[in-house]
């Protein structure tokens, strides 16, 4: 019955927020191109959808996700399980191994499974004539959301100051930046805000948060938050530096013997 | 109509698909590595259908009514070259899809919640919601400018490493003297705000406008406005909380 009751305060809820955006984009159509809609049922069918599709994913992420990646936090910080029933030495940051474990996996897999991300890559492999591969960069992507989220949590769980972080991992773009080949450049900034998805995001917040609250000495509020920048700032770097790496062997390949080369080509072409 | 139950058929398929590696790492350390029972399982079952459920029809819903207006509306003001409505439309986009972005809306109830708990703000459900409120707009509002400087950028072919660079320069000056605990929700928000919703929209913006502009190359042009949307959160919602903290 409580389910049922979130459900319809959500939805009416998620109605409101959709309409703006509906009626800009109708008045758009209407006024500034001057083009009447077409199929219009079809535009109805999908309003209804996205309406619908909308409030039961926030009724399920109350449900689901936050539960979880709060749960995960606690049951992987717990002093019993950090000690395994050896007696309770002082825990420093290094017994959390678990925690890095599982920040590194659940960043790569929700990373590799991103399908916002899949477009991207598959757009700016059609841009780039095939420069960029589309395995290629989303393995990169989620190289770096696994090592940043994994960091994150690391620095929540010693407590360091955020900026400090993030500063250095800008430091670090700059540099990049200036060697990188300049076709990558604008893709590797903007793969910084797509792999952060609708449900990683909610699931990564959650273990911020679980964490800042179940290990001593953290606050939510100081300490919780800032998983999600880590998971965007990396995958800049990991990117630009997939980039750096493939025009580097590019430039190995082409100075080396000839005959070196060719075969290296046929080499490629029996594998494709 | 059976097309379309088909095609929703077909996408509940690819969600699954999409979601199982988050589930299977889950599992596993629920199993080998936990070894503990997990507590509701069964409500957290039920929620997890429902996000599935509910992420399908959602983006089932957007490629049959949002995107496909949304796109070919980017591609005929890219066209048209009135700079003014395109503005206008780049803001109204950037403003639009981020409030009704549900990874923003989860994330601003959460830090309510996390605020009201510290003292921050009152512990009461108008004060809750009233700041809920104000750092979803604070943030919609952001990514509207965002879009503004973005297109203006693919416009006049500005540099787009020394605008960044010099954003987050910014966000680094203003940390400093933002309060503290504003200042991992501000982070935060900057890759909140760019996912389902936004980045199609946004993504076909820029490669529309980069594709119908001469000497323009959508490589080095298209790309480039998410990097924005991500930025300029950042820089707001630190405004916001200076202000929500000092006001």
């Amino acid at each position: 019955m409580v389910l049922i009751q979130s459900a319809l305060e959500t939805l009416l809820a998620t109605s409101g927020d959709v309409l703006p955006v509906v009626m800009f984009i109708g008045a758009f159509q209407v006024f500034v191109i001057r083009q009447p809609l077409r199929n219009f049922r079809r535009l109805l069918a999908g309003l209804v959808f996205t309406v619908l599709g909308l409030g039961l994913f926030l009724v399920g992420l109350e449900q689901a996700l936050f539960p979880l990646g709060r749960l995960m936090a606690q049951q992987l910080t717990n002093p019993e399980f950090l000690t395994r029933g050896v007696d309770a030495v002082a825990i420093d940051w290094s017994a959390y191994t678990w925690v890095y474990v599982f920040a590194l996996a659940i960043g790569f897999a929700t990373t590799i499974a991103e399908p916002a991300l899949l477009a991207v890559a598959m757009k700016a492999n059609d841009t780039s004539g095939g420069a960029i591969g589309v395995w290629g960069l989303r393995v990169a992507v989620a190289i770096g959301v696994a090592v940043g989220v994994s960091l994150g949590c690391f620095r929540i769980i010693t407590g360091l100051p955020l900026q400090l972080f993030i500063l250095v991992g800008y430091v670090i773009v700059m540099i990049q930046t200036v060697w990188a080949p300049r076709l990558i450049i604008p893709l590797a900034y903007d793969s910084g805000g797509v792999t952060t998805s609708t449900v990683t995001v909610p699931l990564v917040t959650a273990l911020g948060l679980g964490l800042a609250e179940t290990v001593p000495g953290r606050s939510p509020l100081l300490d919780g938050f800032g998983l999600v920048a880590f998971a965007s700032l990396f995958p800049i770097i990991s990117v630009l530096a997939y980039a750096q790496l493939t025009a580097l062997m590019e430039r190995i390949r082409t100075t080396g013997k000839k005959h070196a080369r060719n075969r290296a080509e046929s080499t490629y072409r029996e594998e494709n | 109509m059976t097309k379309t139950l088909r095609t929703l058929w077909k996408h509940v398929a690819g969600s699954s698909r999409d979601l199982a590696p988050i589930v299977i790492v889950i599992a596993f350390f629920q199993i080998v590595v936990l070894q503990e029972p997990l507590d509701g399982a069964l409500s957290i079952a039920i929620g997890a259908v429902l996000v599935l459920l509910g992420l399908t029809m959602f983006v089932f819903g957007l490629e049959l009514a949002l995107f496909p207006i949304g796109e070919s509306l980017a591609f005929a003001l890219a066209r048209k070259g009135s700079v003014f409505w395109l503005l206008i439309f780049a803001f109204l986009l950037g403003f639009g899809t981020t409030i009704a972005e549900p990874a923003l809306t989860a994330v601003a109830k959460e830090a309510s919640q996390v605020a009201a708990g510290a003292g921050t703000i009152a512990d009461t459900d108008a004060a809750r919601a009233n700041y809920l409120l104000g750092l979803r707009i604070t943030v919609a509002l952001s990514v509207g400018v965002a879009l503004i400087v973005g297109v203006l950028r693919i416009l006049l072919a500005w540099s787009l490493p020394v605008m960044i660079i010099s954003g987050y320069a910014l966000v680094i000056g203003m940390t400093t003297v933002a309060p503290p605990d504003i200042v991992g929700i501000a982070y935060d928000s900057g890759g909140v705000t760019t996912s389902t919703v936004t980045v199609p929209l946004v993504a076909a913006l820029g490669v529309g406008m980069a594709s119908s502009l001469r000497d323009r190359n959508p490589m080095t042009d298209g790309f480039g406005l998410i990097a924005f949307a991500s930025l300029t959160p950042i820089i707001f919602v630190l405004a916001y909380g200076g202000i929500v903290a000092w006001f």
